[in-house]
């Protein structure tokens, strides 16, 4: 009896419901977190943790004084203390430890440091103690006691707003003289290149008559003029952002004296309310995306990389639409079907299990070396021997990407063009259409929402690739964006940033990573959205052609 | 019959920009000694047959007869399938179609074809019609207007969708969307329409619409069609072919055919002892 009723059971077909649902939620909670795991860990970062004001015992009976972040706790065996030397209380089994995260490298030596929570005898948090994001050395944990102009010391009633005052000040100097080096020198340098390369063309031409040289000659010696005029104009504001300094004391007693100039952005938290808290968090977190990394890309922002990233993708998409197309109809419409097309059929699906690596290593070497280096040759001759196109760049990066996602497009156009009925074709056909007018006017946009099935897996694809791109164009740090106002605007040969190479490389790469991982999580979180954003466009496009073509199945 | 039907009368030889001569649309189909092939099975045999001009000439036949095969003959339709192959000679308004350097598309424009299952575009009703103009390059708005709307009261359509030609044609019933496709078949002016059981997919309302519109358009067009239902056969047709396994059994007027038959089989077959 009951064996019969299990044997009813697993033929009604419940258990493979039940297999079904619980592989669907296994997925589900996996993905779901992932992602809170990498939105917890990210967005903490730019939160205003308070600043905590602690004394503790050290391991020789000294007493330490100092300020810092509480980053982690966790529980230890005591008899792992006592085997590195420790004391611990006897009879106790674990004992709780603190990482703090203290600031002040340049007079510390080190960021982080293990407390054991026994070991702390008092733990304040003072209002006063102000947190410094500075240009170098890392955050600043202090109290703001004085400030300094032209160094004189400055008469103040509230010492903090004065200093919020004049850093306030020091900003907008930064903004300018940052859009100064950017935009107007950097354009001067870049005209002054393409005077030099001119120049050199005419050498490798052989022209001799000095006419020639002369407009050159007083071409450069305008932008010479301009650039000097800059660099004055560059020089006095670097004077004027120098004026003011601040005295800071830190939690040991030492006053330290620091250049306004080298701080970016300082606050209380301790005193902040929670509006001020939130408005500090939403700040950080646009600056966040907004700026350009500093110090070795553990600090700032990651705006060029989201920019290469984006700008690396949609190149891509232009590449391999029409290729992916048009290679995806011959197959389907107009090779004929035999054994030759089942074989580049079966090649076509194997390329795309072929290792991503290797197609970076094709793309360097045919790409960079072969069709770049032929480029430079032909073209670009007066910048020999430092290469234009033969060397890694956004525009080979975006080739080897779109071969890498070739198959897919192929795949997903052959699959599309499979689902159009036949009475649509003949319906065209014997209207007096050729082949060609009927795929164009008809098959092809009713394909199209396939098309762009295919394509969304290619965009997915092509912006979580980090491999192949740092052999064809991805670096560290890229000097300029490879978009901007000096012609032709798109600057396919350069190098850029991108979001999967940032996390690597602050993850890894990075002089301090401890410091640094909290960055590593954001930059996930942002290449993640920068997917999503990027497959969302492309998902609703689809719609908009499907509910075009509704009607398909009849 | 509405009205609609009734006014579209005088004016079936074409929009008025473009009434050809009449002695241009003498358009029979002559065909001899029509053998085909696919792969090595023949599907038809040693075909002859003469089909006058505006005249509904009807196939009938159990399935698998061929009936359609032949159809699809008269446009080359069969050369979308590789494995076939024809011998023999198909005239169409006494040039034979089955040379090597007949251009099929202008060909197909010459003879138009609806199929079993209605089959718009997924486009508007109105460029569903304009569809077969602008292959031919004809892209003035006053043109096609005119034609749109010629060829959409040549298919007794006008009435019904002159508000909503805008409109996806998948909106349409079924019927509607039907006497669609042969306003599309209709609006490049073809000499020959082939009908490949255009109403096997209606309800009976909509065939009954479509069978007035065939008798409307023999006036014009010489049609030609497959039908499974005897007596729509009977009813449309002026001559009656009777196919089996590919072979020509009977051919000759409607009404000889079904009262009195000359072949023993055509009688079996239209009295539905087999089939």
């Amino acid at each position: 009896m009951q064996q019969q009723n299990i044997r009813t059971w697993i033929s009604s077909g419940a258990p493979w419901v039940w297999l079904n649902a619980a592989a669907v939620s296994t997925s589900v909670l996996l993905v779901a977190g992932l992602l809170l795991l990498i939105t917890a860990r990210g967005m903490g970062h730019f939160w205003p943790a308070a600043v905590h004001e602690i004394v503790y015992h050290e391991a020789d009976g000294s007493r330490t004084r100092l300020a810092a972040q509480v980053r982690d706790r966790e529980r230890v065996k005591a008899s792992r203390l006592v085997e590195s030397g420790l004391q611990v209380e006897a009879g106790v089994e674990t004992v709780e430890r603190i990482l703090l995260k203290t600031g002040n490298r340049d007079l510390g030596g080190q960021d982080f440091r293990w407390v054991l929570e026994p070991s702390v005898l008092q733990q304040l948090q003072p209002l006063s103690m102000a947190v410094l994001e500075r240009e170098e050395w890392g955050a600043f944990f202090g109290r703001v006691v004085g400030l300094k102009q032209d160094s004189e010391l400055l008469q103040s009633r509230d010492v903090w707003v004065d200093f919020q005052a004049r850093l306030q000040r020091v900003a907008d100097l930064r903004e300018q003289i940052g859009d100064l080096q950017k935009s107007a020198i950097g354009s001067v340098n870049y005209r002054m290149e393409r005077l030099r390369l001119e120049q050199r063309e005419l050498e490798l031409d052989g022209i001799t008559e000095p006419a020639a040289y002369d407009s050159i000659e007083q071409r450069r010696q305008a932008l010479d003029a301009e650039y000097r005029r800059l660099e004055d104009e560059l020089l006095a504001l670097n004077e004027v952002i120098r004026r003011d300094s601040v005295i800071l004391q830190t939690s040991g007693g030492q006053e330290v004296e620091l250049p306004l100039h080298t701080i970016i952005d300082a606050w209380q938290p301790n005193a902040m309310h929670l509006g001020q808290r939130l408005a500090h968090y939403f700040r950080k977190a646009w600056a966040f995306i907004s700026e350009d990394p500093r110090e070795a890309n553990t600090e700032g922002g990651i705006y060029p990389a989201i920019f290469g990233t984006i700008l690396m993708v949609l190149l891509m998409t232009v590449v391999v639409t029409p290729f992916g197309v048009v290679a995806g109809v011959y197959l389907k419409e107009y090779a004929r079907q035999g054994l030759l097309t089942r074989t580049i059929r079966i090649a076509v699906n194997n390329l795309a299990g072929v290792p991503s690596i290797v197609y970076g290593v094709f793309g360097l070497g045919f790409f960079v070396y072969t069709l770049g280096g032929s480029i430079d040759r032909l073209f670009y001759e007066a910048a020999l021997p430092s290469p234009t196109f033969g060397t890694g760049g956004l525009f080979w990066a975006s080739l080897t990407l779109a071969l890498l996602t070739l198959p897919v497009v192929i795949v997903s156009t052959e699959e599309g063009l499979a689902r159009i009925p036949r009475s649509i074709r003949e319906g065209s056909l014997a209207l007096g259409a050729t082949q060609w007018e009927t795929l164009w006017r008809t098959v092809i946009p009713m394909a199209s929402p396939g098309i762009m099935t295919g394509l969304i897996l290619a965009v997915a694809r092509a912006a979580g690739e980090v491999a192949p791109l740092m052999l064809v164009g991805v670096v560290k740090l890229a000097p300029a964006l490879p978009l901007d106002g000096n012609y032709p605007f798109l600057h396919a040969e350069r190098k850029f940033m991108h979001l999967g190479f940032h996390i690597y490389d602050v993850g890894f790469q990075s002089p301090n990573v401890e410091a640094a991982r909290p960055l590593v999580y954001a930059t996930a979180l942002l290449l993640v959205l920068v997917i999503l954003l990027l497959n969302m466009v492309a998902i609703h496009v689809r719609n908009g052609l499907r509910e075009k073509y509704r009607g398909l199945e009849t | 019959m509405n009205d609609s039907t009734q006014l579209n009368l005088e004016n079936l030889a074409g929009p008025p920009s473009q009434q050809p001569a009449a002695s241009m649309r003498e358009a029979t189909v002559r065909v001899k000694g029509l053998n085909l092939f696919y792969d090595e099975v023949q599907a038809l045999k040693d075909i002859e047959l003469d089909i006058p001009d505006r005249q509904v000439t009807a196939f009938i036949g159990p399935s698998g007869c061929g009936k359609s095969t032949l159809l699809r003959c008269f446009n080359r339709m069969n050369d979308l399938i590789d494995s076939c192959r024809t011998e023999g000679k198909i005239f169409i308004a006494g040039k034979n179609i089955q040379k090597k350097k007949v251009d099929v598309a202008e060909l197909r424009r010459r003879v138009g074809m609806v199929f079993q299952k209605p089959n718009p575009f997924p486009k508007s009703v109105y460029e569903n019609v304009a569809y077969g103009l602008r292959i031919q390059g004809i892209n003035k708005r006053r043109v096609l207007d005119e034609t749109v709307e010629w060829a959409l009261r040549g298919a007794a359509l006008w009435d019904e969708v002159k508000d909503r030609l805008q409109e996806p044609a998948f909106g349409l019933s079924g019927g509607q969307q039907q006497r669609l496709v042969i306003a599309r078949a209709i609006a490049v002016q073809p000499q020959v329409i082939l009908l490949d059981e255009p109403c096997s997919a209606l309800d009976p309302i909509s065939t009954l619409k479509v069978e007035e519109l065939i008798h409307e358009l023999k006036q014009q067009y010489t049609i030609i069609m497959v039908t499974h239902n005897m007596q729509q056969a009977a009813r449309v047709s002026d001559r009656t072919a009777f196919m089996y396994l590919g072979e020509m059994i009977e051919y000759g007027d409607t009404d000889q055919v079904f009262t009195n038959p000359n072949e023993k089989r055509t009688e079996d077959y239209i009295t539905g002892r087999y089939g």
